[in-house]
């Protein structure tokens, strides 16, 4: 068992040597405790974390943790002070994660609600099959570039890509491949070549800078910066071409 | 465009026993009958008959016949009938051929060349109505030993098991691509018979909820209705990689069988197409497959078996034991003759390998390899009756899974139109007027009769080979014998010829 400082409002936690199955294992039982908020500190890629939790526990992370953070996850709010690896948000149902950092590949795979705001660039194939359902509508956005086939086979949910890293533009290709739902708002602008061939680029509308609006205020909230000023630059939509991309490749 | 295609079947109505009651109109979800008011008269057309039988079944006076169209082609051994048909009809819609149910081709079926042994005079047989017999299977790890403590308490921690008590289970079909009342059939034969039913990936109907002893339930690439609940209801997660009618492709449920009780088990809106991408895209490699397996250890608690699920592939043996180090509690293996809701024809009859194969060489390297144990070993792809699953079980298996064989109990003529969504037997559609042909009491009682009756027989059988046990049996080849098998068959089959 680690070092566990304890205040009614938070337990402290030093991850260092804990393999990850013992870490859950005490996020689980602190979050039946009904302890709202854990901090974890010398986090070194302990895996998992967040999985399959369905309390709102707040749970902040110094260190970089490991590959599936929050997968399953279903409602607690995770913030990481270092990177995040890959398949952060993985299956998703509900829930935060917030990273001053870095993401691997595959962030948000098949998330179907939450939101991940990431501050810097993020790997390949960012928010591949999201979806939304109901009054749930998953929520990535990355603040630096992402690698190709982000927004690959995009079913719901909005994404967006801010390419704030100082590079001039956002350098992936297959963007949005097979995408038959939701919507990716990109600051700046793409070559066609660079669009999967069901993506579609229009002007943003009155309802699409009010939830750019939103997510920008959170997105500065959480890592600093000037939504207002963000807000000035020119930002494209992508959206499906087809709701049904490949209705009409049988023969019955 | 006019259509080249002729008619698969002609149907026949005797004018002398029809009493034009109509029941052939409603029954036809082909449309091939109608009523004519102004001539007092049935008529019926061919050319969409899919050889259902639908009508035959339940015309009341046995007025209908439907037979092969005779249309005789030149005879050509390269340019077949089907071969010549599947041209046309792809000249004229320019698509991916799709098709239902399982592989139909004459690839050579093993377990018709493989015999099982009686007892004669050297040791006894058996009689199972009089002696105890023991069909209890459990599926899960199970550990390198196992320590008694002094008072006889087992001391070794055991890894989750799942009874059963028939070693048949109900493979995976989906809710969108079966009813669900065909679900629900399932669900309560498997829970009388103490067995599992399979979700597939569509998610899990609220309905089915009381079932959850007897559910496994499947994350797969679309992680449709993939939620926490999901994944706390269930007795076993399996998660899919492949299947044996499509191996290393993905699905599209089409948006029209999306319909609203569809879309709320897998968690998308109504009338949307349902996308399961090829691969899982978390899952690229062994390692991956791993960081997978103990994502759902680790969202389950440890608590619940995790299967993996692969179609029969060349490499089947050597992903196999990937899968077990990986930690997969169960595998399932699907063969060249598992059957879908649809797939490309040209997948389903050329992809993947015989399942007999498959499980010979996937037992035989996990025993080499000294890992059998730590994964049982469940397979599926046209197990036709008790035969075939007592002749899997001698070949290595724990347990079988069948599909179409328990959708034939509920009425499938294995007419192939599973993709049309148009099946008249109500059990491969959402349309609400068919699925109510299937009545989940009476589906139920078939399934578990059909089940019984298995049961029985595989009793049976061990008996009559002087074993009271399946344990006995399993992975025992000496019980099997080849016939009209060529060495290399026999070896990697592991078998002998029959008089050897």
């Amino acid at each position: 068992m680690a070092a566990r400082n304890e205040t009614d409002q938070m337990v402290k936690i030093d991850a260092t040597g804990i393999y990850y199955k013992e870490l859950n294992y005490q996020l689980r039982e602190l979050a039946d405790e009904g302890v709202p908020k854990v901090e974890l500190h010398n986090v070194y890629g302990q895996r998992y974390i967040g999985t399959g939790l369905r309390k709102p526990l707040e749970i902040e992370i110094f260190g970089t943790p490991g590959n599936d953070l929050g997968v399953f996850m279903d409602g607690p709010k995770i913030t990481v002070h270092g990177n995040a690896q890959d398949g952060s948000g993985n299956t998703m149902n509900d829930g935060e994660i917030i990273v001053h950092g870095h993401a691997g590949d595959t962030i948000c795979l098949s998330a179907r609600g939450g939101k991940v705001f990431v501050r810097d660039d993020v790997g390949y194939r960012a928010g591949i099959h999201m979806k939304e359902y109901q009054d749930k509508k998953p929520k990535l956005v990355i603040g630096g570039t992402a690698q190709d086939f982000v927004g690959e086979y995009m079913a719901g949910g909005i994404l967006v890509l801010l390419g704030l890293n100082g590079r001039k533009e956002q350098r992936a290709n297959f963007i949005g491949t097979g995408m038959h739902g939701g919507v990716i708002y990109l600051r700046g602008s793409v070559e066609s070549y660079q669009l999967g061939r069901e993506v579609g680029t229009a002007g943003l509308e009155e309802t699409d800078w009010r939830i750019l609006k939103e997510l920008l205020d959170e997105f500065t909230e959480h890592f600093g910066g000037d939504a207002g000023k963000l807000l000035k630059h020119d930002f494209i939509k992508l959206f499906p071409l087809w709701l049904r991309p490949y209705g009409k490749i049988y023969a019955y | 465009m006019k259509t080249y295609l002729p008619a698969k079947f002609i149907i026949e109505r005797d004018l002398e026993k029809c009493i034009r009651c109509e029941v052939c109109v409603n029954q036809c979800s082909f449309d091939n009958h109608s009523y004519d008011a102004e001539d007092d008269e049935m008529r019926s057309q061919s050319d969409n008959c899919a050889g259902c039988h639908r009508c035959v079944s339940f015309c009341p006076t046995g007025a209908l016949t439907v037979r092969k169209n005779p249309i005789e082609y030149r005879d050509n051994y390269n340019w077949r009938p089907e071969i010549i048909e599947d041209i046309i009809k792809q000249a004229e819609t320019g698509g991916v051929l799709l098709t239902g149910m399982g592989n139909d081709k004459g690839q050579r079926i093993y377990w018709d060349h493989l015999l099982l042994n009686a007892s004669q005079v050297t040791n006894p047989s058996i009689d199972p109505l009089r002696e105890p017999m023991e069909m209890t299977t459990f599926l899960g790890k199970k550990p390198d030993r196992v320590e008694i403590g002094p008072d006889g308490e087992l001391k070794t921690e055991m890894a989750p098991q799942v009874k059963l008590e028939v070693p048949v289970m109900f493979s995976a079909m989906s809710y969108g691509a079966v009813s669900i009342n065909v679900q629900e059939s399932l669900a309560r034969a498997a829970t009388e018979m103490g067995t599992m039913w399979n979700t597939g990936e569509g998610g899990l109907h609220p309905k089915l909820y009381q079932y959850s002893n007897h559910t496994i339930v499947q994350v797969a690439s679309g992680r449709f209705g993939v939620h926490p609940e999901y994944l706390d209801l269930a007795r076993i997660v399996e998660i899919k990689i492949g299947q044996g009618a499509k191996p290393g492709i993905g699905g599209h449920l089409p948006g029209e069988k999306v319909s609203v009780e569809v879309a709320t088990t897998r968690m998308i809106p109504p009338g949307t197409d349902a996308l399961s991408p090829a691969p899982q895209h978390d899952i690229y490699s062994i390692e991956d497959l791993a960081q997978l397996v103990y994502a759902l250890k680790e969202a389950t608690h440890y608590e619940k078996p995790i299967s993996v699920k692969i179609a029969a592939v060349h490499n089947s043996a050597a992903i196999a034991s990937g899968m077990v180090r990986a930690g997969a509690d169960i595998i399932v293996l699907d063969g060249l003759r598992g059957a879908t809701g649809a797939a490309p024809k040209i997948i389903r009859d050329n992809v993947g390998i015989p399942i007999e194969l498959a499980l010979a060489s996937v037992d035989s390297r996990l025993r080499q390899e000294g890992i059998r144990h730590r994964a049982s070993i469940v397979i599926s792809g046209g197990i036709r009756n008790s035969g075939d699953v007592v002749k899997a079980i001698a070949l290595g298996a724990d347990a079988v899974n069948i599909g179409t064989a328990a959708l034939v109990a509920l009425g499938c003529h294995l007419c192939q139109q599973c993709h049309t969504g148009k099946c008249a037997w109500g059990i491969c559609t959402s349309d609400l007027f068919l699925t109510k042909r299937v009545n989940p009491d009476i589906g139920a009682r078939r399934l578990v009769n059909l089940l019984r009756g298995w049961s029985m027989e595989i009793k049976d059988i061990l008996g009559g080979m002087g074993v009271n046990a399946l344990e006995s049996l399993r992975g025992n080849r000496l019980h099997l014998r080849g016939v009209g098998l060529n060495d290399t068959e026999l070896r990697i089959l592991g078998v002998r010829m029959a008089g050897d």
